[in-house]
């Protein structure tokens, strides 16, 4: 019986497929798999904006969204009806078509990379052999999306957001792929699907996850440090500063596009999220080998909804970034310490299994990570500031 | 350690975001249009016209000088002064304003008005709840909306009306005695001089 219910939507979907003629089968088979994922992570967007207003607020001790519907539930319908009914703002001088363009891209970026993520077992849109490959490459469409809406509205502000996001989003990439490839390494495919299957193997009830390996750990935080940054969250959030330009690169967008974006930004949080899950946390594999009966999909999005708690969690705690440091941590910090990483996963690799290679890696990363934040650390020195000219 | 900081700040919010479900002193929001927090005194939003009395068009203060009208930066208010003359609060004929119109959507809740108006007739009121679905003659108010009793001016500025109603009392205590001294002169010159029409007969 748990098989049955583990396995209940792939069933209904060959059950389905056998009153599809078989011309169709390939168009028929495509949408079956690919309308549940546009219907169900919109969704999750939608309790995601509400989860966050409230957490937030009652981080900052105060009740967040209280007046629609049941506990301030059905806030997202009422942020939706607004955006829709909203005025759309296009600037007089602005390049009309990629400005219109810009907040379409960033959507289907964000929806493309849900093609590779095994939501459960047997449930994943399609298992490309280069499926992490595929996802970083996809992933990188954002970015274009973000420069087309800084350079096309014309603005100074949009077009300094854009030129702050593309630095921080081009800077991020490289530790959250690096941190990736140990991974790869380990599984030894590119495939997400196999990667969770490998996953998803018990000693006593301990699972295989990639996490609780020293490197798995390592691996993990960077990449989710990198995520945080990739998805233009706080305390990444410099591209959308409001303090200091206001929204950034989608200063100049009104209405439904701007909802656009916004879904686009919490999708591609997702899917780095949901990445995370593949790669490092057993991807849709129950925790504990007596758990298994639960279904796999519902483990999934319990570990997504962890990881939105944990984004939202450090967005109510951190404060913004300064430029310098956003990309001292990246370059001086993430960088070499995700290079070390890899090391270690080779070390981990080439060294007989026990309790020596857990402590010659985790001595490795333990001592290279105290290294590099001290290294960090020497170029904060404070002084009094002096104006050459000014006095 | 790198990240130390990090996890002290993360504990603060977590208690704070538990806190908040535990103790409900921690939550400082006031729902508003259930929950109310007292007006301070010296809360003001818009002028109304005081009356005195039951009535109010009779009992009104204003006298329709128009300093008001002269003296609002924005020139909100408008007014037309009556052709006849009514008595005022102390008995004294005075012209009174036949329309007096205020338009709340131009009124920046200055005060001139009430700070130059001699007669104590324009005062500001408290009610901040005049959205309206018509933003041109809804708010624009006429004589009748603007008229407010001087009973609800000793409700929303207890201190400032104490005061004003003092000043008036004794203002028109004043009135009276100046009347009654009038009236005691004319009585007395009334009674005294019988004699001299008489004789003013008898030198005719």
């Amino acid at each position: 019986m748990p098989e049955i219910i583990d396995q209940i939507f792939v069933l209904l979907k060959h059950w389905l497929m056998g009153y599809v003629p078989s011309l169709l089968k390939p168009v028929v088979s495509a949408i079956l798999s690919v309308v549940p994922v546009l219907l169900a992570f919109p969704l999750l967007f939608a309790i995601t904006t509400v989860l966050e207003r409230k957490g937030l607020g009652r981080m900052q001790n105060r009740y967040g969204p209280n007046r629609v519907g049941p506990f301030g539930f059905l806030q997202p319908m009422a942020d939706g009806i607004k955006s829709l009914t909203k005025e759309d703002i296009i600037p007089r001088t602005a390049d009309h078509l990629v400005h219109l363009l810009a907040p379409v891209v960033i959507v289907i970026a964000s929806f493309l990379v849900y093609a590779v993520l095994p939501i459960g077992r047997n449930m994943v849109i399609a298992n490309l052999n280069a499926g992490v490959l595929f996802f970083f490459a996809v992933g990188s469409m954002v970015e274009l999306s973000v420069f087309m809406a800084g350079w096309s509205s014309r603005s100074k502000y949009s077009l300094l957001g854009a030129m702050r996001a593309i630095a921080q989003m081009i800077s991020y990439e490289i530790p959250l792929v690096l941190a990736s490839i140990v991974v790869i390494m380990a599984a030894g495919s590119l495939s997400t699907v196999t990667i969770v299957n490998l996953q998803a193997t018990y000693t006593g009830i301990f699972p295989h996850w990639y996490v609780f390996t020293p490197w798995g750990l390592t691996g993990f935080i960077i990449f989710m440090i990198a995520a945080t940054a990739e998805s233009n969250r706080c305390p990444f959030d410099l591209p959308e500063g409001e303090s200091e330009i206001i929204a950034g690169y989608y200063i100049e967008y009104s209405g439904f596009k701007f909802a656009l974006f916004f879904l686009g930004e919490y999708l591609g949080m997702f899917a780095t999220s949901a990445m995370a899950i593949t790669l490092f946390l057993g991807g849709w594999a129950a925790p504990f080998s007596f758990l298994t009966w639960i279904p796999s999909y519902v483990w999934f999005f319990a570990k997504l909804l962890a990881l939105i708690c944990a984004f939202i969690w450090i967005r109510g705690t951190l404060p913004r970034l300064r430029m310098d440091q956003l990309m001292n941590f990246a370059w001086k910090f993430m960088l070499p310490l995700s290079l070390i990483n890899i090391f270690a996963a080779g070390v981990w690799h080439y060294m007989p299994a026990g309790a020596s290679r857990w402590l010659v890696v985790t001595l490795v990363i333990a001592v290279a990570c105290v290294l590099l934040s001290r290294g960090l650390r020497r170029n904060q020195w404070f002084h009094v500031r002096t104006y050459r000219f000014a006095s | 350690m790198l990240g130390q900081g990090i996890l002290k700040g993360l504990a603060e919010t977590a208690r704070n975001f538990f806190g908040s479900y535990i103790n409900k002193d921690r939550l400082t929001t006031v729902q508003f249009p259930e929950e109310r927090l007292p007006q301070i005194e010296a809360t003001r939003d818009f002028p109304f016209l005081v009356y005195d009395g039951t009535d109010w068009d009779q009992g009104m203060r204003c006298v329709s000088c128009q300093i008001c009208e002269k003296e609002c930066p924005p020139k909100c208010i408008y007014i037309v002064k009556s052709a006849d003359k009514k008595p005022d609060a102390t008995g004294k004929p005075q012209f009174y304003p036949a329309r007096f119109d205020i338009d709340i959507s131009v009124c920046m809740s200055c005060q001139i008005c009430v700070e130059v108006c001699p007669f104590d007739a324009i005062k500001m009121d408290v009610d901040f709840e005049l959205s309206t679905t018509d933003r041109f003659g809804g708010l624009l108010l006429n004589k009748q909306q603007l008229a407010k009793s001087n009973e609800y001016y000793n409700k929303i500025h207890p201190t400032e009306a104490a005061a004003v109603d003092a000043a008036l009392a004794d203002e028109r205590a004043k009135a009276d005695a100046k009347l009654r001294q009038a009236a005691e002169a004319k009585a007395a010159a009334a009674a005294a001089p019988p004699t001299p029409p008489a004789e003013k007969t008898v030198v005719q």
